[in-house]
C-alpha cells in the first residue's frame, strides 16, 4: 500500500506473497476478475507539511470531510444518472474511488497513532459510513472502549521499544491484550522494515508476553487479518475449500527457537528451509535477495525460463 | 609520564566517585532460582545468591544459603547475572527523537575524540529505565557511529539519578567509523572517499604520536601545550583505550585491521556485517567483535550481507564476541540486547553462548569482568530474574537487582 505521508495516498492491493513474473500473477481477484484492495488514509503528523498539505489536525479532518462531502454529491448525481442518462456526470476517477469507499466495497486502511487521532477516524467513519481498519494504533490502549463501541478492527504493530517519533512515544506491547479484553478484532502487521516481516510470528509472541491470549494472538496472525480484508472466505484458516496457504513450523509458533520449515501458497511450495537459496532469504540481508535474483535469472536449476 | 599519571588519577577519581555515590544498602538480600546461570561454571539447580552491602557474598545451592532473619528473599524460575549491552547509544539518543534529546553525534567535525561521554549521558532518559526492566544492568554507551571519530564511550549501570552514581568507567573506548557512513555529509570537513577517511585517521594518529614524543621530552620547554584531542588519541596509542571501529564491508574491516597493526593499537570491531568473509584474519589479529544487532535492518549498501548468523559464525571461528543493541534513528528508538541475543540463540548460538554474549563474554570484552558479568562472591550484586528461559519471547523479566538494590519488580 502507499505510505502515510498523505491524508489519502491512494489505493491498496491484496496479494499473495509468492513469486510472479508480473503483478497480475500475485494479486487477489474476486470471481468477476476485479483486483481486490482498499484505500490508504492517514492522520496525525505524517501528513503535516507545507500547503497544500495540512498543518494541523483540524485542517486534516476538514480536507478529508470536504472530499467525502463532494463524493456524496457525486454519488447522488450517479444515482440520478442511472435513472436519466442525460444527467450522468462526467467520469471522475477520484470521485469514483471515493464512491467505492462510501458504498463500503473498499475498506479504508487508516494509519493513526495518537488517541485523539484514533477517535477522529472513528468520527469520520461514522459520519460517512465507510468501513475502516485502524493501522498501528499506538495509543489504542488509551481508547480501547471507544474503538470497541465503534466495532472497528485494529491492525497493530508492536516494536521493541517506544519512541523514535513523538506519535509512537506511548506505543506499548500491552496494546494487543488491552484491545482483546475490550473485544476489538485485532490483527498484526510488520510495517517492514519497521519490524522484520520474517519475524512476523514474533509479533504475536510479544503480544502474548504482554497479556494477549495465545488463541487471539494466533488469530491476529491469520483469520483476524483475513476478516479485515474481507477475505476470510478464502484465507486465514485451514478449512475445506479455502486456498491452500499454510506454513510448516519446527515447533511452537510462539517460541523464539521455532523456524519456518516450509511455506505453501495456493498449494505450491514457495519456501523450504532445507533449500540453501531459500535459507539465505531466511537469515540474510538485502544482499541475499540480490544474489537470489541473479541466481534465478541466469544460473538456477530452471535455467532461462 | 605526566599524561600517564593524569590518566591513572582520573580513572581513580571515577572509581571513588562511583563508590561514594552509589547507594549501598546495608541490608542483605537472598535471590533464589530454580536455575541459576552463574556464568562461572555449570548452572545451579535450585541455587541461591546471598547479597550483602551491594556485593555478592555467596553463591551456591539454596539449601546451603540461609536467609538471615529479616532478609528479603526474591525467587524466580531463572536467575542470571545482570545483562550487559556491549554497545548502545542509550542515554545519548533520547526516545522522543527530537533535536533537543539527540546528543549522540556532533556534526561539526569528522574527528572529535575529545568529546567525553560523561558530559552527554542522561541517566534519567526513559530508555535507560526501559531496558533495565528487561534485566539489562550495564551498558557500554556513548557517541554513535556515523563520523570518522565521533567521540568517547563510557560504561555505566542502568541506575542512578546522576551519571557519577551510575558510571563504572567514564572513558571506555574511542568510537570510530569506517566505510559509507563515515564519508561526506557535504560539510567539506568529512572525508569524501574511503582512502581519504583512512588518510585522515592516519594523520590524526601520527599527530598524536608526535604529541606523545614531545610530551616525553626531557626539556620542559619542548613539551606541547595540553591538547584534548591529542591526549585522547595518545591514550589509544598507549594501549590505554581501544579504538572501537564500526565497520561492515569486508574490505573496510581489513583496513581497520591494517591500521591497528600499523599503529599497534587495541582494536575492537563493531557491527561487521561481512565479518564472515574474514574470520581467519580477525581471529589471527586477536580482535574481538561486538556483533551488529541480530535483527538489525540491513537496508542496501554496505550492510546488505548482514545475517542472523553473524554471531554464531564468529563464535564458531573462536573470535570473542558480545551482543549489542546498536544505534537506531527511528522506530523503535532502541533495540533490546536481550532480544538480539535471543534471536542469535535461535540462529546458531547455543543457549549458553548466547547468554555469555550478554554477560561474562561482554564483560571480558569490555574489561569489566572483575566487577560484573557473572554471579561470583565479591562481584557487584547485579542480577536479572525471569519466569522462564530468558530468551523465549513469552518469558518475562520479573526482577532486576543492581548493586544489591531491587530496581524493578514489574513483569516485563
Amino acid at each position: 500500500m502507499p505510505g502515510s505521508g498523505h491524508l489519502l495516498s491512494g489505493q491498496t492491493i491484496y496479494m499473495k506473497n509468492k513469486r510472479g513474473r508480473t503483478i497480475e500473477d500475485v494479486v487477489i481477484r474476486d470471481p468477476a476478475g476485479n483486483i481486490l484492495g482498499g484505500i490508504k488514509m492517514a492522520n496525525g503528523t505524517n501528513s503535516h507539511r507545507e500547503p497544500p498539505f495540512p498543518a494541523t489536525r483540524a485542517k486534516s479532518a476538514a480536507l478529508v470531510r470536504q472530499k467525502f462531502v463532494k463524493a456524496q454529491e457525486y454519488r447522488r448525481k450517479l444515482e440520478k444518472g442511472r435513472e436519466d442518462p442525460e444527467k450522468m456526470p462526467e467520469r471522475d476517477l477520484e470521485m469514483e474511488a471515493l464512491v467505492e469507499v462510501l458504498e463500503r466495497r473498499w475498506v479504508v486502511h487508516h494509519h493513526t497513532h495518537r488517541n485523539d487521532d484514533i477517535v477522529t477516524v472513528l468520527r469520520l467513519a461514522k459520519e460517512f459510513g465507510f468501513k475502516v481498519v485502524l493501522h498501528h494504533v499506538s495509543e489504542g490502549w488509551k481508547v480501547a472502549e471507544e474503538i470497541a463501541a465503534a466495532d472497528v478492527p485494529c491492525s497493530i504493530i508492536l516494536v521493541d521499544s517506544p519512541g523514535g517519533k513523538i506519535e509512537a512515544m506511548n506505543l506499548i506491547m500491552e496494546t494487543g491484550g488491552v484491545l482483546e479484553r475490550a473485544g476489538v478484532l485485532t490483527a498484526f502487521h510488520t510495517d517492514d522494515p519497521i519490524t522484520d516481516s520474517r519475524l512476523f510470528l514474533r509479533m504475536a509472541a510479544l503480544g502474548v508476553r504482554a497479556g494477549m491470549s495465545r488463541e487471539k494472538a494466533l488469530e491476529a496472525l491469520t483469520i483476524a487479518g483475513a476478516k479485515m480484508l474481507d477475505l476470510d472466505h478464502r484465507i486465514g484458516s485451514l478449512e475445506p475449500r479455502k486456498d491452500a496457504d499454510f506454513i510448516i513450523l519446527t515447533g511452537d509458533p510462539l517460541s523464539v527457537y521455532t523456524r519456518v520449515q516450509q511455506t505453501w501458497i495456493d498449494g505450491e511450495l514457495v519456501f523450504d528451509l532445507d533449500n540453501p537459496d531459500d535459507r539465505l532469504f531466511a537469515v540474510g540481508g538485502y544482499g541475499a535477495g540480490k544474489d537470489q535474483a541473479m541466481h534465478l535469472c541466469c544460473f538456477g536449476p530452471q535455467g532461462h525460463d | 609520564m605526566r599524561l600517564r599519571a593524569a590518566i591513572v588519577c582520573f580513572a581513580a577519581i571515577g572509581v571513588i566517585i562511583s563508590r561514594i555515590a552509589t547507594p549501598v544498602s546495608a541490608d542483605s538480600l537472598v535471590v533464589r532460582g530454580e536455575i541459576v546461570h552463574t556464568m562461572a561454571g555449570a548452572p545451579l539447580t535450585n541455587g541461591a545468591v546471598l547479597v550483602e552491602n551491594g556485593r555478592i557474598a555467596k553463591v551456591g545451592p539454596a539449601t546451603e544459603i540461609a536467609a538471615p532473619p529479616g532478609t528479603r528473599v526474591l525467587s524466580a524460575k531463572v536467575v542470571t547475572p545482570g545483562l550487559i549491552d556491549a554497545h548502545t547509544v542509550i542515554g545519548f539518543t533520547g526516545y522522543l527523537n527530537q533535536d533537543q534529546d539527540q546528543d549522540q553525534l556532533d556534526p561539526s567535525e569528522s574527528i572529535q575524540p575529545e568529546l567525553r561521554a560523561i558530559d552527554g549521558y542522561n541517566p534519567q532518559e526513559h530508555l535507560v529505565e526501559y531496558v533495565r526492566g528487561y534485566g539489562i544492568t550495564t551498558i557500554h554507551t556513548g557517541h554513535a557511529p556515523g563520523a570518522l571519530i565521533s567521540g568517547q564511550t563510557m560504561i555505566v549501570k542502568t541506575t542512578g539519578n546522576n551519571v557519577e552514581a551510575a558510571v563504572i568507567r567514564p572513558v571506555a573506548m574511542i568510537a570510530a567509523t569506517l566505510g559509507e557512513s563515515a564519508r561526506a555529509r557535504g560539510d567539506k570537513k568529512s572525508p569524501g572517499t574511503r582512502s581519504k577517511a583512512v588518510a585522515l585517521l592516519r594523520s590524526e594518529l601520527i599527530k598524536a604520536q608526535n604529541y606523545r614524543k614531545k610530551q616525553a621530552s626531557e626539556d620542559e620547554k619542548k613539551r606541547p601545550e595540553p591538547d584534548l584531542r591529542n591526549e585522547a588519541m595518545a591514550q589509544v596509542l598507549a594501549g590505554e583505550l581501544p579504538l572501537l571501529v564500526t565497520v561492515h564491508r569486508s574490505a573496510d574491516i581489513r583496513t581497520a585491521l591494517r591500521v591497528a597493526k600499523e599503529f599497534d593499537i587495541r582494536l575492537v570491531l563493531d557491527g561487521c556485517a561481512e565479518a564472515y568473509l574474514l574470520t581467519e584474519e580477525i581471529k589471527a589479529a586477536g580482535v574481538p567483535v561486538i556483533v551488529h544487532p541480530t535483527m538489525w535492518r540491513s537496508g542496501r549498501g554496505e550492510t546488505e550481507n548482514i545475517s542472523f548468523e553473524t554471531a554464531s559464525i564468529l563464535r564458531r571461528a573462536g573470535i570473542p564476541i558480545a551482543m549489542q543493541s546498536g544505534y537506531e534513528d527511528y522506530v523503535p528508538k532502541t533495540r533490546v540486547v536481550l532480544f538480539e541475543a535471543a534471536v542469535a540463540a535461535a540462529n546458531g548460538l547455543s543457549f549458553a553462548e548466547a547468554l555469555e554474549s550478554v554477560t561474562i563474554g561482554a564483560a571480558r570484552l569490555l574489561g569489566i569482568e572483575a566487577r560484573v558479568g557473572s554471579l561470583e562472591a565479591g562481584k557487584d550484586a547485579d542480577l536479572a530474574l525471569y519466569d522462564g528461559d530468558p530468551f523465549e519471547y513469552t518469558t518475562h523479566c520479573v526482577g532486576v537487582v543492581i548493586d544489591g538494590q531491587v530496581v524493578s519488580e514489574t513483569a516485563r
